[in-house]
């Protein structure tokens, strides 16, 4: 895409699973976004799933070899001339990110741990060390919240957006994009948007239910519900998440609230992206709000945001 | 006159067994109840955080049988609060584990109705079996 005001950098992109599949319009924009804005996000060839969740339990270093194999890849890139001197790994998905980085700080810091991986991977290069997981929100902030305000063409204006961070954006302390008990990155995204950001608001970090909704969907239709509920409660029309299964839970399990409790009241959420996308000036083609299962599009034509 | 509580063989093994999995030196929880207070699914655990650590600390098996090590989902909000920088996650995952090594599995797949299956994103599903089968 055209880009008249700067180069255009160019980033390893690692998806993930959900991307492709139940979360697509998440990556289509993303990458339209980011395109706008002067990032190619350039897939990393051959990545392979991260594992969704990180082993937590110190004897097993087996379950770290899937994100490794990953960060080979993205130094291979670097090495064949596919991106340049740019060993920033950028993901979407706070699932992947928090799995990814966990493994890059667990062997990073332990060379033995580092040697064992290698030497059981020996068909594959031997990984340096060299990558730097960064999530979107990271990227973003680098690239100055101000500069993205610059660009916007349809200001989010009066739309009162609460920033949800959930679980894996911000846990473990050594993990996490920001403060995880007084976060803001969020709430200036959607300033520099033209949004309102709910502020304070008390679930913002709290856990969805996350994989429980698998098998035991009732304590996931608990605890979202008291999100939602205490989102409203502070003043939001629309949550927005940079998780595929907080969207889910939050989102698609409404579904099921609603069954349960018929006064409930519903409400939208997007993909952060998606909001970026809609101030960035793009159509709906690219937006995929048809995929989102509350419909956000009359919270957003009463917004003036869509017509 | 204080007590002193004597830990038989079998308790310091598996208390022993929980630090080596989890790699955290569980016997320096001071039971002040942060984690408990600051889980956002204490109200669905048949114990507490600080209960399963207490009992960890004794090495007691009895741990195993609460429902408690297989709500937790690994939020960290625990282990971000804890004064001692202690990491329940990883004391919760060890628990899971020392069940899931003896092929017991915690989720029936069959169970999992079909519709909902194919509609599930893939990261809700590869995280479910990662942590609740063995």
């Amino acid at each position: 895409m055209e880009n008249d005001k700067t180069e255009t950098v160019k980033i390893p992109y690692f998806p993930g699973c959900t991307l492709k599949t139940t979360a697509k319009n998440f990556e289509q924009s993303a990458l339209r976004s980011m395109e706008k804005l002067g990032v190619e996000m350039v897939e990393l060839p051959k990545w392979n799933c991260c594992g969704t969740v990180s082993s937590l339990a110190s004897d097993d270093l087996m379950k770290h070899l899937a994100p490794v194999r990953d960060f080979i890849r993205v130094e291979e890139m670097n090495n064949t001339g596919l991106v340049d001197n740019e060993y920033r790994m950028l993901t979407l998905c706070s699932m992947c990110f928090n799995t990814l980085k966990q493994t890059n700080i667990r062997v990073t810091s332990s060379p033995e741990d580092l040697q064992s991986v290698n030497q059981f991977m020996y068909l594959e290069k031997d990984y340096e060390g060299k990558v730097d997981v960064t999530h979107l929100f990271e990227l973003l902030d680098s690239m100055g919240f101000d500069t993205i305000a610059e660009r916007v063409v349809r200001s989010l204006d009066g739309l009162k957006i609460a920033p949800y961070y959930g679980c894996l954006l911000l846990r473990p302390k050594s993990v996490g994009i920001d403060n995880p008990e007084n976060p803001s990155i969020i709430e200036r995204f959607i300033s520099s948007l033209g949004g309102s950001p709910v502020m304070n608001w008390e679930a913002k970090s709290r856990c969805c239910g996350s994989y429980h909704t698998v098998d035991n969907k009732a304590i996931v239709i608990k605890s979202v519900k008291g999100i939602i509920e205490n989102a409203r409660e502070f003043g939001a029309e629309t949550i927005i998440t940079s998780c595929p299964l907080c969207a889910f839970n939050l989102d698609n399990r409404q579904e099921d609230i609603m069954k349960e409790f018929p006064d409930f009241d519903p409400m939208p959420v997007f993909y952060f992206t998606q909001l970026l996308g809609l101030a960035l000036g793009l159509g709906d083609e690219v937006l995929g709000l048809d995929d989102n299962c509350i419909d956000p599009r009359p919270l957003l034509k009463r917004s003036g945001l869509y017509e | 006159m204080a007590g002193k509580i004597v830990l038989s063989h079998h308790n310091i093994d598996f208390q022993k067994q929980i630090e080596k999995i989890s790699g955290e030196k569980i016997t320096s929880c001071d039971q002040c109840g942060v984690c408990s207070g600051s889980c956002p699914f204490t109200d669905e655990m048949e114990i507490t955080p600080s209960t399963m650590m207490k009992m960890s600390q004794l090495g007691l098996p009895e741990v195993m049988e609460a429902n408690s090590i297989w709500i937790c989902a690994s939020c960290f909000n625990c282990m971000a609060r804890c004064p001692r920088g202690l990491d329940l996650s990883k004391v919760a995952e060890a628990l899971r584990q020392i069940s899931l090594r003896q092929a017991v599995d915690s989720i029936t797949i069959e169970n999992i109705d079909k519709e909902e299956a194919a509609r599930l994103p893939s990261i809700a599903l590869v995280g479910a079996f990662r942590k609740l089968t063995g």
